[in-house]
């Protein structure tokens, strides 16, 4: 049991991550497209590559580097057999988001957030109840162009995040950020597909391994 | 949690209302299940009944016998029903072993009401990529129109109940928001039995009065009868045809039981209005009341009765002229600080 746990952290990419996505595919589903200028987040300027007609350009290398980390970091969890929530605002993606958790097994909240959910969790669901190990955020800010409240509630509650982080959003708080796109329904697309494959490889793998363990 | 040295233990105890309605366990409600049934098998023995064959009217029934009770409300009476009846139907613990929730809705708080919304969403985008379909193929689109009249969406008690959970206000208008757009799109026939899972049906239930056929006596005379009631008098009017115009009351001609022309014009008014004075006899019996009150009862029953020998539009004139209504005036009561229904005690100012 203790072999089954650490053995995947002495690779660097135990779950082959890599080989998922390429840097053609995050420009096919238009990930490095950004908002405008005026709406430029200070603390993006790192990850912007430049800006064109007034238009800012993400730097998909750097989104290549931090989408490899950040799955990497969900198929660890879901090895390990921790809850992950999706998380996402827009009410477009609402049902693909809700989808994409029910397929992958995981949890989604996609809906108005109630203010105590992780902070109040024991009043608001019971005694004993299992708060998330990892937060996914498919869009950082809210209905009302806000940093969405489970940031800070996660970063409150010790638990790690994972979050699309456009050029007008603080990324500040969130443990794995994604620079990239996420207005464009090509590149929710793409992300909801790329989580999906990465818990499902992982669970599998866990899975593959006890049988190996039990048969020995 | 903090923990306060300087203060009382009162303060310190857990705020037991406060948590809300008592939740029953599972294994709790299986104990009661399995009580329940052996105490129905001791009471079918205690009356002298075959176990086996003791159903749920006997239990009342036995019960009423053994434990009398003379309480006014009948649900503070002695009750033996089946636990399921008798404890309301509670959300078990939501999460396995491992403390993984079982539903994948369950970090929103409203669970049950969110799948509803995300499956009937799901209902909307099927019908509407089977509409795509249609068109690219070239098919005309269906176009039966629902029978909106006859039928009505559930109510927001009749969902909580649905859901076994709370629906607000807000809540439940977006959800009868999003059935009435799904029912809005031609191809909606698809989702049918979903839909129907939502819908009542409405009876238009037209309260038509059943006009009672004229009846014959011996003689070979049309009559009918009719009831009529005013204040706390009852009469019953028995209206014969081919009569003189004679009426008696309680065996007593009209010009000795009401003095007073007030009263026979009342009784009179009927016939008046459609001109019928001398053709038909009228045998009453009234009690209760007084003078005015009795008149008035035998007015209407007397109107009721000749709805019989009537036409249909003679009788929606009658009706119009409020000789078929129930006077709803009664006396009404004294109240305690007053000194009649109305009148209060006279105000001194010092």
């Amino acid at each position: 049991d203790d072999r089954l746990l650490t053995e995947p952290l002495s690779h660097p990419d135990f779950f082959s991550v890599k080989e998922l996505f390429t840097l053609k595919d995050l420009f096919d589903a238009r990930v490095h497209l950004g908002h405008k200028k005026g709406c430029r987040h200070r603390f993006m300027e790192p990850y912007i590559f430049g800006c064109r007609l007034d238009q800012d350009i993400i730097d998909l290398d750097q989104t290549m580097q931090h989408l490899q980390l950040a799955l990497n970091f969900t198929a660890h969890v879901a090895y390990r057999g921790g809850i992950i929530l999706f998380v996402s605002r827009r009410r477009q993606f609402c049902h693909l988001v809700e989808g994409t958790a029910r397929a992958c097994g995981e949890y989604a909240h996609t809906r108005y957030w109630q203010g105590g959910l992780l902070t109040n969790a024991h009043i608001q669901f019971g005694p004993g109840v299992r708060l998330p190990d990892l937060l996914v955020f498919l869009s950082t800010l809210n209905n009302v162009f806000e940093p969405h409240v489970a940031i800070r509630d996660a970063a409150k509650m010790n638990i790690p995040t994972v979050g699309v982080v456009d050029t007008n959003c603080n990324p500040c708080l969130i443990t794995y950020p994604i620079p990239g796109n996420d207005d464009s329904p090509a590149a929710m697309e793409l992300y909801c597909r790329l989580f999906r494959m990465t818990i499902i490889r992982a669970k599998d793998k866990r899975r593959q391994s006890e049988a190996v363990e039990e048969l020995q | 949690t903090l923990r306060l040295i300087c203060t009382t233990t009162a303060v310190q105890k857990r705020n037991v209302g406060a948590s809300g309605p008592e939740k029953y366990t599972e294994a709790f409600i299986k104990k009661q299940i399995e009580e329940f049934n052996l105490g129905k098998r001791h009471l079918a023995n205690m009356m002298g009944e075959d176990p086996e064959t003791f159903t749920q009217e006997d239990i009342d029934r036995a019960i009423a016998y053994l434990f009398p009770s003379g309480l006014f409300d009948k649900q503070a009476r002695p009750l033996m029903k089946h636990p399921t009846e008798v404890f309301p139907e509670q959300r078990k613990i939501q999460w396995g072993e491992d403390g993984r929730p079982f539903h994948f809705l369950f970090y929103t708080g409203k669970q049950s009401y969110y799948s509803l919304m995300h499956e009937t969403y799901e209902k909307f985008l099927n019908v509407q990529k089977h509409q795509d379909q249609l068109t690219a193929q070239g098919l005309p689109l269906q176009k039966e129109k629902r029978n909106l009249a006859g039928s009505r969406w559930l109510t927001k008690i009749e969902l909580e109940e649905m859901l076994l959970e709370k629906v607000s206000d807000d809540d439940y208008s977006r959800f009868i928001q999003l059935l009435q757009k799904l029912v809005a799109l031609p191809c909606a026939d698809i989702e049918e039995k979903y839909i129907q899972k939502f819908s009542k049906e409405v009876s238009v239930q037209l309260q038509k009065v059943v006009i009672e056929p004229l009846q014959h006596d011996e003689r070979g005379v049309a009559f009918s009868t009719g009831e009529g009631k005013r204040k706390t008098a009852r009469a019953t009017a028995v209206v014969y045809d081919n009569g003189t115009g004679k009426i008696t009351v309680n065996g007593i001609d009209i010009l000795h039981y009401f003095p007073v022309l007030q009263d026979r014009e009342q009784l009179l008014f009927p016939f008046q209005f459609l001109g019928r004075i001398g053709k038909h006899d009228m045998v009453c019996t009234v009690s209760g009341g007084g003078r005015s009150a009795q008149a008035g009862a035998i007015r209407l029953a007397s109107a009721k009765a000749l709805r019989s020998f009537v036409t249909e539009k003679e009788v929606e004139f009658m009706r119009q002229a409020g000789l078929l209504t129930v006077d709803p005036r009664v006396k009404e009561r004294k109240k305690p600080g007053q000194e009649g229904p109305r009148r209060k005690f006279t105000w001194k100012k010092r």
